[in-house]
């Protein structure tokens, strides 16, 4: 039984030591730049530059630390528009989503 | 010698000449993602022209000039751009502003004022030649620039559009464009994310985001000011995520009702215009973008936000019940009825085709490509109050 306990640990370990940086597969990474592109952009502009919602350009969100961003995304700015995202995203699409803003991954 | 020339020069130039055409069919379909609109005919649905050039076209919107030849097309990245319909061809362009939303042409089409979120206010031109005419910031009784939304052109040479963070409602007057006069309600709620005008131009809405409620100012008594309508119409529910704005300007009026998205709820909501009072609500299969009417009144359209975009749903207005629910593409951002009705087109953004449905048999009838398609306007708009 131990050898089988220590395993299970040593994998939750390492899931949760991977949980900020598993990059979602290439089919859904083109889903999400979709959707930063068309569902962001109907609030934020297809381009970024601010529309009802504000500016998503790489400098400003760069003030902001990225763990900030990605609750966020996930769970919306109460009191706004931005709604909580996590029905559709998962935190590592929102952490990948928030690399993506930054310029960090293409 | 000289009139058969003359014959044979008159021949030449005809054969030359496009055919003799009205406008009164044709439309604007909007290729965001390209900065391209498509010239668009409804009598056996094709395409004549695609003009490209536009600048960044999301959320694009645009209205007709009086003669239903040119349409003034307003980009979010600020550009206003005069389209000739009949020739295909851009007739004049100018970048106004920074980021704008939207814009209104006057009841006399001779001025076209653009709302603008950066830096916020109006900018007023002149249909003729693109010069401005005024240039009005939008500072709000906080004294912060706010950004403008739901603008709509009133009788006179007026304007009505409201503030989107100062929560205040104005109407520019430019009787003497050199002077513009401005008319100030402040306080009238949080938020307000679209507004709508009834076409008889007598009631403005103003739509509340922050707020469970509408801002409704009568324009024929504006000695009464803002008053509150459909206030907490949510109250007692959690509100359900909006995943995007509904739009308030596709408005649908019904005889003496008016049809509206509800926010953070999927349902429409059904006020009665003589006592502004809720008369019912609709369930519908998801949080509702546009709720427009069929040019008769008898149906009215919706279509939804991410994730259930994919959907459209028929309501019969008299029964108040979903009659259909269709699936004529992925991502349907915009719909527009023919001027009077028979079909409607839709825009499938994701599938990258405009769709045309008879709304008698509500069954599909035709389908164009199209690059990402958003708005859809055709030119009966250029004859409506608000629109």
């Amino acid at each position: 039984m131990r050898p089988g306990i220590a395993f299970v640990v040593v994998m939750g370990l390492v899931a949760s030591a991977t949980v900020a940086t598993a990059e979602p597969v290439a089919s859904r990474r083109d889903q999400l730049r979709d959707m930063v592109a068309q569902d962001c952009g109907s609030c934020h502009g297809m381009t970024r530059k601010g529309g009802l919602g504000s500016p998503l350009l790489p400098e400003l969100l760069a003030q902001y630390p990225a763990e900030g961003l990605i609750e966020t995304i996930l769970d919306g700015r109460p009191g706004t528009p931005m709604p909580p995202w996590k029905s559709m995203l998962s935190r590592d699409d929102a952490a990948w989503m928030v690399a993506y803003l930054l310029g960090e991954v293409k | 010698m000289k009139r058969p020339l003359l014959v044979a020069a008159l021949l030449l130039l005809s054969a030359c000449a496009q055919p003799l055409r009205g406008t009164g069919d044709l439309g604007l379909v909007v290729e965001r993602a390209d900065g391209r609109v498509m010239v668009v005919e409804t009598t056996t649905n094709s395409m004549l022209a695609s003009v490209p050039g536009l600048g960044d076209l999301s959320h694009a919107a645009l209205v007709y000039s009086r003669d239903a030849r040119f349409a003034f097309v307003f980009g979010r990245d600020g550009g206003l751009t005069k389209l000739d319909l009949l020739t295909g061809a851009i007739a004049n362009r100018v970048v106004q502003s920074g980021n704008s939303i939207g814009g209104a042409i006057s009841q006399d089409g001779s001025l076209v004022a653009v709302a603008n979120y950066t830096p916020g206010g109006i900018k007023v031109f002149d249909t003729a030649t693109l010069a401005p005419v005024a240039d009005i910031p939008a500072i709000g009784a906080d004294g912060k620039a706010s950004k403008v939304i739901g603008i709509a052109d009133l009788p006179g040479r007026r304007f009505i559009y409201t503030l989107y963070d100062a929560g205040e409602i104005w109407i520019a007057d430019l009787a003497d464009p050199a002077r513009p006069a401005l008319t100030k309600f402040t306080n009238i709620g949080k938020l307000p994310y679209d507004a709508l005008i009834t076409g008889d131009g007598r009631w403005y809405l103003a739509g509340l985001f922050g707020e469970d409620g509408i801002a409704l100012l009568d324009l024929w008594n504006l000695d009464r000011g803002v008053t509150r309508i459909l206030d907490g119409y949510g109250k007692g529910a959690e509100p359900l995520p909006v995943f995007k704005m509904p739009h308030l300007r596709g408005w649908a009026a019904a005889g003496n009702e008016v049809w509206l998205p509800a926010i953070g709820r999927h349902q429409v909501l059904v006020v009665d215009k003589t006592t502004w009072k809720e008369k019912a609500r609709v369930d519908v299969a998801g949080q509702p973008v546009f709720a427009m009417a069929r040019p008769d009144g008898r149906q009215v359209w919706v279509n939804f936000a991410v994730p259930d975009y994919n959907v459209v749903q028929v309501i019969d207005v008299p029964s108040k019940r979903v009659i259909k629910t269709i699936e004529p593409g992925k991502a349907i951002l915009h719909m527009e009825f023919t001027p009077k009705g028979e079909r409607v087109w839709l825009s499938a953004r994701d599938s990258d085709k405009v769709v045309v449905y008879d709304t008698q048999t509500l069954e599909q009838v035709a389908e164009l490509p199209a690059a990402k398609p958003s708005g859809i306007f055709f030119t009966s708009r250029a004859h409506r109050t608000g629109l």
